[in-house]
């Protein structure tokens, strides 16, 4: 005796009843799915926008207007050829005598003093660097925009907004800021300091040129050596080596590095690059051997997929053809998985570029407010840059640091897009 | 073919820039050391820097004790010039530089740093004493009998104090690793535990339990580890105006409009109070110099004499400005002079 064999008409029936339950869980799920994607791009709507409404301040700075005069005497230089006299010079006498002819009622050492802060006390080599461009200004006299202190900048911007922040100033700074604001010689231009200075604890001076430069230095180093030792150990562990237990390890080993935490990597390039290799701290050198090891893994890993998705046919095709094994990687596998590999190798970079912890250990987090010139010189990079900021007191600090976590953002956005892009454009499908 | 020699000439090239530069001397100062002193130290790094035309002193922030570490680890160019501290070296400190062969070292003290517990402007400012401040965060207090201790039992301010506000405790400041914890725990914790006799008097005879008593903070959530950022803890201030805050005194100095100090046994912390150590949180700033770098690195005499000169480091200068509290007049002109002479410790100024 055979079971009763269930008629088509109950399965449909079955069917018809589950189908109600089995929409609603679709559904469901498309909410859930939607509600997922909601939450993401609120919370970047969030950050952006919290980072933009800080940030953007930064973009301008306060100037204020003075009649400068480059008196040899003053300044204590007759021969701007003499570098002697260039290191003795006096250069912020300039702006110091600006201010009292502008406000010439000023006396007392106290008032003088505080005068002389309503400008960056920079302002001197500014003007020394105008001076050694145009020699022929000693002896003259000319109108020039000025760099403000950043108490005053940070007063000038939040009386501007109409929320004034005074507590750094004196009342008699305030007035002066009225005067000069009702004659038109206090404005805000354009931060051209922060995009071509190195650090500086001054923050109407700081700038992100030597955080830029460092970041590229370091970079450069790690896609030279990731990349190449990266796609060489794809493609033997891929086409070359024989799969054994010795393969099978290594691979468990490569995917576990890529996901160990990158404050290891620090310490194993403090105890191998630093305390045994003897290679100088804080400079790029190091930096970007600790961020190979970091990239490494996810170089390998991304290059071996692109490898494994390159049809068998090919190979076959090559080597029916009579190609040598060699031939057939290097002249057919390898271009149509370079695509893939670049792909890679830019998310690798852009992680690496967003690293502070591994090089903590190295000696990156530092002040350093020479612009590096090249791979050995000190430098540090945009995240430590942003973390040394966040950490300063002064006020004027917080709104750099926003701009350069715009600045770091833009250039994660910029690699992430031409790595989408680069896959759409050169990826085969098959 | 041409493809692999490509990528060879590629591996060449990196592993040779590495190796040429890893060669190269040194021509700027190396600075490493405590954060507390970071802000200073870095100013003028970069002032000297400017107007020397030479280059800028690189200064790491590893905190005290890392920076003692790497200094004392040996001469040469590998090694640190000088590091940065928020409290004087230990003896243990200097017998290990010795024993590396850092046997001169010059020790330069700067000036002063006011440690303060502050809250939010909303609302009225806190008048503590330091035995307020000892009974409040410390892990274990006195118990109803002398020789006695309890777990901590206090909720609110008012039960350490009954002319203290009935707010819960909760003050935020930095974790262990900070030396501005450790600072705090010496001169604001044991300050008040001092006061209470039966543990000031077994300091003479079981120092480590009097130390374990006046230096453990309380851990069950009245002292909140805020992290390392200052900057972090007066936003928070800001946020939740019933709660205190422990942080340097510059950034008090420079939020104004934000936060303001709590007074300690009466007295405010401002630049006056903590100059004439009326304020009694303050601790001092070092630095030391390893002799044997002068004159190999350039540039380190000229860092002394700028660090050392009146328009950074007196009254009016630009350190003073970046709310360091600098020496007294006399002190400073004696400091000035060992500094310049380059006179190196002798191992018998009391360190501990």
């Amino acid at each position: 005796m055979t079971k009763p064999v269930s008629t088509p008409v109950n399965n449909l029936e079955k069917i018809r009843k589950s189908l109600g339950r089995r929409n609603r869980s679709e559904r469901l799920f498309r909410w859930y799915g939607r509600l997922a994607i909601f939450i993401g791009l609120a919370a970047v709507t969030v950050l952006f926008t919290d980072i933009v409404s800080k940030g953007h301040g930064a973009f301008r700075i306060a100037y204020l207007q003075l009649d400068v005069e480059y008196n040899q005497d003053l300044i204590g230089v007759d021969n701007l050829s003499d570098p002697k006299q260039l290191i003795l010079a006096n250069w912020q006498a300039v702006p110091k005598q600006a201010l009292r002819e502008q406000f010439p009622d000023v006396s007392g050492r106290s008032d003088k003093r505080k005068l002389y802060g309503l400008v960056s006390n920079g302002a001197g080599f500014d003007l020394k660097d105008r001076l050694l461009a145009n020699p022929l200004l000693l002896g003259t006299q000319e109108k020039v925009w000025i760099l403000a202190d950043d108490d005053i900048d940070t007063y000038y911007k939040s009386w501007l907004d109409g929320e004034p922040y005074a507590a750094r100033l004196s009342d008699k700074q305030v007035k002066w800021i009225g005067e000069l604001h009702d004659q038109g010689k206090i404005r805000l231009q354009f931060n051209s300091n922060l995009f071509t200075r190195g650090d500086s604890r001054e923050p109407e001076q700081a700038g992100i040129r030597g955080a830029v430069m460092g970041s590229l230095f370091t970079l450069l180093l790690t896609l030279m050596l990731s990349f190449p030792i990266g796609v060489a150990a794809a493609i033997y562990l891929e086409e070359f080596a024989p799969k054994n237990r010795w393969t099978d390890f290594i691979e468990v080993n490569i995917n576990n590095l890529a996901a160990v935490p990158s404050i290891i990597f620090g310490l194993l390039g403090l105890a191998i690059f630093i305390n045994f290799f003897h290679v100088p701290r804080s400079v790029p050198i190091v930096g970007g051997l600790v961020l190979t090891l970091m990239t490494l893994p996810t170089i390998i890993i991304t290059s071996r997929a692109s490898i494994k998705s390159v049809p068998p046919s090919i190979r076959e095709a090559a080597l029916g053809m009579g190609a040598s094994k060699y031939q057939m990687v290097l002249h057919h596998v390898l271009p149509l998985a370079l695509p893939g590999m670049l792909t890679g190798a830019i998310i690798g970079m852009a992680q690496a570029l967003g690293e502070s912890a591994p090089l903590l250990m190295i000696g990156m987090i530092a002040f350093i407010v020479d612009i590096p010139g090249g791979f050995s010189d000190p430098a540090t990079v945009l995240p430590v840059q942003i973390f040394l900021w966040a950490d300063s007191p002064e006020r004027a600090f917080i709104e750099k640091t926003s701009a350069a976590i715009m600045v770091l953002l833009s250039f994660l956005i910029v690699m992430n897009t031409s790595a989408v892009w680069l896959r759409k454009r050169l990826e085969r499908r098959w | 073919m041409n493809k692999r020699s490509n990528l060879l000439a590629l591996l060449l090239a990196a592993a040779s820039v590495a190796a040429a530069s890893s060669a190269a001397a040194r021509d700027s100062i190396e600075v490493v050391g405590s954060s507390t002193v970071y802000p200073f130290s870095t100013v003028v790094a970069e002032r000297y820097g400017r107007s020397s035309g030479k280059p800028t002193p690189k200064i790491e922030s590893t905190g005290s004790g890392g920076g003692m570490k790497l200094f004392c680890s040996g001469v040469g160019t590998n090694y640190p010039d000088i590091t940065n501290s928020s409290r004087r070296m230990k003896a243990s400190e200097f017998q290990k530089c010795q024993d590396n062969g850092v046997t001169d070292v010059i020790e330069v003290h700067i000036g002063y740093d006011g440690i303060v517990i502050a809250n939010s402007v909303k609302v009225s400012p806190m008048e503590l004493t330091r035995k307020d401040i000892f009974l409040a965060l410390a892990a274990k207090v006195p118990g109803a009998v002398a020789g006695e201790l309890i777990e901590n039992p206090y909720k609110t301010w008012s039960d350490v104090n009954p002319a203290l506000p009935n707010t819960a405790i909760e003050v935020m400041g930095p974790p262990p690793t900070s030396g501005t914890r450790d600072a705090f725990a010496e001169l604001g914790l044991e300050g008040g535990c001092k006061k209470i006799d039966w543990i000031a008097a077994l300091k003479k005879t079981d120092k480590r339990a009097y130390k374990e008593i006046c230096h453990t903070i309380r851990e069950d959530g009245a002292y909140i580890e805020a992290g390392e950022n200052d900057n972090l803890i007066v936003q928070k201030l800001e946020a939740n105006p019933a709660a205190l805050g422990v942080f340097g005194f510059s950034f008090l100095d420079q939020n104004a409009d934000k936060v303001q100090g709590s007074s300690i046994e009466s007295v405010e912390p401002t630049f006056d109070s903590i100059a004439d150590k009326s304020y009694p949180i303050s601790r001092p700033l070092y630095f030391y110099v390893k002799k044997a770098h002068v004159g190999v690195v350039p540039g380190i005499q000229g860092y002394l004499n700028e660090f050392t000169s009146e328009k950074a480091w007196g009254e009016e200068g630009y350190l003073a400005e970046k709310g360091m509290i600098p020496l007294p007049i006399k002190e400073r002109r004696a400091m000035a002079e060992n500094t310049r002479g380059l006179v190196p410790m002798t191992g018998k100024e009391g360190l501990k």
